[in-house]
C-alpha cells in the first residue's frame, strides 16, 4: 500500500494515478477487514474504489490527462511533509499501544454499545441507527449541499455552451 | 515501537497526501492526494479500535471479545461526506477547465496576471486620451 501512494506522487500520467488509487482503495479495504471493520471496509471497496474512481475519470474525460512537468524541485513540500510527520510519529508515542484494552476508547462507550439495547446482532448498524442517529442526519445534509453545489456549476457550463452555439 | 506501528503508518499516508496536496500544481491530482490524506484518517480511527483476539463487532454466542464498534459507526459517515467533497472538487475542476483551458495551477496563475496587466494598460490608455 505504502508503495502504490509512493508511485503514485510520482505519476504523471493521470490515468495511471486513478487507476492506482483505485488499487490503494482496495488494498485499504482489505487493511480494515484485517481490523475487524467488516461495514467500512464494504462502504470503502464500493465507494472509495468504486464511485470515487468512476469520478475521477469522469473528470479526466472532460480534462486533459498528462500533467505538466513541475517547474522546480518540490524541496519545500517536502520539507514541510516530513517536519510534519516527524511532529506527529512524536505525538503518536504519547498514544495507548496497539490492542491495548484498558485503552480509553475501550472503557467509555463501547461497553454499553456491546449489552445488545437494540436487539440487532450487528453492533455498527444498531449505533449507527439508535444511538448516534443524527450523524446520519448531518451526512445527509452535506451530501443534499454536495449535490446541489455541483448541480449549480454544471448548470452554468451548460448555458454558456448555449450561449457560443448561439453567437458563433 | 512494534505497538506504535499503525500509527507511524498513518502519518506516512498522512503525510504522502499532504506532499501531493502542496507540491502538484494539477487540480485533478490534488484531489488525489486530498483523498489519500482522508483514508489515513480512516485508518487513524479504526486502528485503535482494534482488539487483537477480538472478532467483528457482530454479536453471537460463540465469541465473548469484540472490536470497538463506534469509530466504525464514525467512519462511515466519513467514507461518504469524503466522496460527495471529493465530486465536488472535481466539478470545480471542470468548471475551472472550461472558463480557463488548463487546470494547471502555474498556468492559471499565469492567466490571470496577463489578464489583469492587460486590464491596467487599457484602464491606462483611457485615462491618457
Amino acid at each position: 500500500m505504502a508503495l502504490s501512494v509512493l508511485v503514485l506522487m510520482r505519476e504523471r500520467n493521470l490515468f495511471a494515478a486513478v487507476v492506482l488509487f483505485g488499487i490503494y482503495s482496495f488494498l485499504m479495504a482489505t487493511v480494515l477487514v484485517a481490523l475487524d471493520a467488516v461495514d467500512v471496509a464494504m462502504t470503502e471497496a464500493a465507494v472509495g474504489a468504486g464511485i470515487s474512481t468512476v469520478l475521477l475519470l469522469g473528470a479526466l474525460l472532460l480534462c486533459k490527462s498528462e500533467e505538466a512537468k513541475p517547474a522546480h524541485r518540490p524541496w519545500l513540500p517536502l520539507t514541510v511533509a516530513i517536519s510534519t510527520g516527524a511532529l506527529l510519529v512524536y505525538g503518536a508515542f504519547g498514544l495507548p499501544d496497539f490492542s491495548d484494552p484498558q485503552a480509553p476508547i475501550h472503557r467509555h462507550v463501547a461497553p454499553r454499545y456491546m449489552q445488545n439495547e437494540v436487539d440487532v446482532p450487528n453492533v455498527v448498524t444498531a449505533v449507527l441507527a439508535s444511538f448516534r442517529g443524527y450523524d446520519t442526519l448531518g451526512e445527509t445534509t452535506v451530501v443534499f449541499t454536495a449535490g446541489a453545489g455541483i448541480i449549480a456549476l454544471l448548470r452554468r457550463r451548460k448555458k454558456v455552451i448555449v450561449e457560443h452555439e448561439g453567437n458563433p | 515501537m512494534l505497538e506504535h506501528f499503525s500509527y507511524i503508518i498513518t502519518v506516512f499516508l498522512m503525510m504522502a497526501g499532504l506532499f501531493i496536496v502542496i507540491a502538484r500544481g494539477n487540480l485533478i491530482k490534488k484531489m488525489i492526494g486530498l483523498s489519500v490524506f482522508q483514508t489515513s484518517v480512516y485508518l487513524l480511527y479504526i486502528a485503535p479500535g482494534k482488539l487483537l483476539g477480538g472478532t467483528a463487532p457482530i454479536l453471537a454466542k460463540q465469541f465473548t471479545t469484540y472490536s470497538n464498534p463506534l469509530p466504525h459507526v464514525l467512519i462511515l459517515t466519513a467514507i461518504v461526506v469524503g466522496v460527495a467533497t471529493l465530486a465536488l472538487g472535481l466539478a470545480l475542476a471542470v468548471r475551472i477547465r472550461e472558463a480557463y483551458g488548463t487546470i494547471e495551477e502555474d498556468e492559471i496563475l499565469t492567466l490571470n496576471h496577463t489578464v489583469e496587466a492587460a486590464e491596467a494598460q487599457h484602464a491606462e490608455a483611457r485615462g491618457g486620451s
